[in-house]
């Protein structure tokens, strides 16, 4: 009887555990929706979503350059870091002596514990500086004036493509160490070599679980605040190159909050129900492929 | 291995957090202490009353801390501060509406009629800063409008070696972008869409530092040796000259009073100009006296 109290106990205990990040989810969403949405509503949805003129102290409240902003950081991140990832996580899985793993798997760990402001240091003072002169030396002639500074989507998406490593690198490696032995030894039965086998087998059949790793790394980008500001430039323009300042829609809300006022900390928020509902789709998104994977396999 | 050296450190944390958590607890109280302790002697020179201040929102922050520390000492009098913008400010204090009326900018010639009363209550100075490699020491305040409108580009047009010009900004709400943009810019003058924006003192004055060909502008008093601050129209800019207003990126903060006020109103004026007041004036801006 007793235990039995006790079992019925623990079991609240965990429910109730498991509800406060529903209700967390819910305040957070609530929250930022109530301050938000009036000022939506003021500029109206679609001026504020495609408008492309940022100028809160004046009233004007355009957020479509960060939109652009953000999913251009965030793809370059994707394309500089899934090959590298996935190519880790394949050497990781398949290939790397014991004395080699022990060495790179640590270094991967250690890099998902840095935190984002050190990643934002090193990428203004190093990443940025090698751009710049590569910018000016190189490309001068080239470059618009503007696009030569370092600051860039090159840059931000360099730092995130480093950020999002340890996120691709950990999930894809699960994926393909989980796809069953006998596929790849019939393969190799069959007479397909190593690399054959890896791309033709190992590679398709973690397929979904490695593009669950690339929806959780863009999570990861997209999401991303403070080494972006810094290295980024944060102009509010629609970019037409990779060697142009951006500013992100995370940026732009960590970047105006400390002095803004009246509709424009309202708009502010708003940019935050935006990246709130993109980063939702994601999730979904990351969910159902997911799903996917576990019925297929 | 990882795993057990976290574990055996996790006592450690909760005990740094306990000791921090009561530090903080001792450390409030004290502070508590002390204020009440501070506010006998300063409880009897008092007026009493409400004081309204009211206009631009650069002052609006200095007023603020400087009704906070008033009304520590003055618990019967309310001293009340609003934003509107120095035109508001102005016009409060001509109308009535406000007892002190704010201004951060010099009053134009139809408001000199109005009859105020003009109390300088502190300066705001800019400085333009360079890299400390850039050739260029001075520039006068018609290419420093054009470098940051975005009309010049080019190092080579203001005396300087050739080179793309990289405005460093602050972000939009900024308190010394507003000044910035209120001094130098004319009305429908609007910073370039292509500058770099950061959002700190430090964080531009790093962008600066780190690039040769940027430029960028920073509180007076946040001026050291790692950036270059230029000369604007042959001046200098130091505290000194924006007191004597020959820098021209300087502003008055303008307390503007009409006709004979009130005790509350005197008695906060007094303390905004005393050694206490042009204190916490230093903090952020130039003090007067």
């Amino acid at each position: 009887m007793n235990d039995k109290l006790k079992e019925k106990a623990y079991e609240k205990i965990l429910l109730v555990s498991a509800f406060v990040s529903v209700i967390i989810i819910i305040l957070i969403g609530g929250f930022i929706f109530k301050e938000g949405l009036p000022l939506i509503n003021k500029v109206g949805l679609f001026e504020f979503l495609l408008g492309k003129e940022w100028h809160p102290t004046d009233g004007v409240f355009g957020i479509f350059p960060m939109i652009v902003g953000t999913f251009a950081v965030t793809f370059g991140a994707l394309i500089l870091g899934v090959p590298l990832g996935v190519a880790t996580a394949i050497f990781l899985a398949e290939f790397a002596p014991p004395r080699v793993s022990r060495i790179v798997r640590p270094a991967v760990e250690l890099l998902a514990g840095i935190p984002s402001v050190v990643y934002g240091l090193f990428g203004m003072v190093i990443v940025n500086q090698i751009l710049m002169t590569i910018e000016r030396t190189y490309l001068a002639n080239i470059l618009r004036p503007e696009y030569q500074r370092g600051y860039s989507i090159l840059s931000a998406s360099i730092i995130l493509a480093i950020m999002i490593l340890p996120t691709v690198i950990n999930i894809s490696e699960d994926a393909i160490r989980s796809v069953p032995r006998e596929f790849k030894e019939a393969s190799l039965a069959l007479g397909a070599t190593e690399w054959q086998t890896i791309y033709k087998v190992l590679i398709p059949a973690a397929s979904s679980g490695i593009i669950a790793a690339v929806v959780l790394g863009m999570g990861r980008a997209l999401g991303e605040t403070m080494a972006v500001i810094m290295v980024a430039g944060n102009t509010v323009a629609i970019p037409d190159s990779i060697f142009a300042p951006v500013r992100t829609l995370t940026g732009n809300i960590a970047i105006e909050m400390g002095y803004a006022a009246g509709d424009h900390v309202k708009a502010l928020f708003a940019t935050g129900i935006v990246l709130f509902i993109i980063i939702m789709a994601l999730n979904t998104l990351a969910t159902v492929v997911a799903k996917r994977g576990v019925g297929r396999s | 291995m990882k795993m057990l050296t976290f574990k055996k450190s996790r006592p450690a944390v909760l005990l740094t957090i306990a000791l921090v958590a009561m530090v903080a607890i001792v450390g409030c109280g004290g502070e508590k202490a002390a204020e009440k302790g501070g506010e006998k002697p300063a409880a009897g020179t008092a007026a009493s009353g409400t004081v309204k201040v009211a206009g631009s929102t650069s002052v609006q922050p200095l007023a603020e801390e400087l009704a906070d520390a008033f009304m520590d000492n003055n618990p019967d009098v309310t001293v009340t501060v609003q934003g509107g913008g120095s035109s508001a400010g102005v016009e409060s204090a001509n109308t009535g509406t406000a007892q002190i009326g704010t201004s951060s900018r010099e009053l134009k010639e139809e408001e000199k009629g109005y009859g105020l009363t003009e109390t300088v209550v502190a300066k705001d100075g800019i400085a333009v800063v360079v890299n400390t490699a850039n050739q260029v020491s001075e520039l006068t305040m018609d290419q420093v409008k054009k470098i940051f409108t975005g009309e010049i580009k080019d190092w080579s047009k203001v005396g300087g070696s050739k080179g793309p010009i990289t405005v460093v900004v602050r972000e939009e709400g900024s308190g010394t972008r507003g000044a910035f943009e209120e001094i130098v810019l004319d009305k429908d003058g609007k910073l370039v869409a292509s500058a770099i924006v950061q959002n700190s003192t430090g964080a531009v004055k790093t962008a600066v530092t780190k690039d040769s060909n940027a430029i960028g502008f920073i509180s007076l008093g946040s001026v050291d040796n790692t950036v270059k601050a230029v000369k604007v129209d042959g001046v200098e800019p130091s505290e000194a000259t924006v007191l004597d207003g020959s820098y021209k990126i300087s502003r008055p903060f303008l307390f503007l009073t009409k006709g004979k006020i009130n005790a509350a109103t005197k008695a906060f004026i007094d303390f905004v100009l005393s050694e206490e007041g042009q204190k916490i004036v230093s903090e952020q801006f130039i003090k007067i006296k």
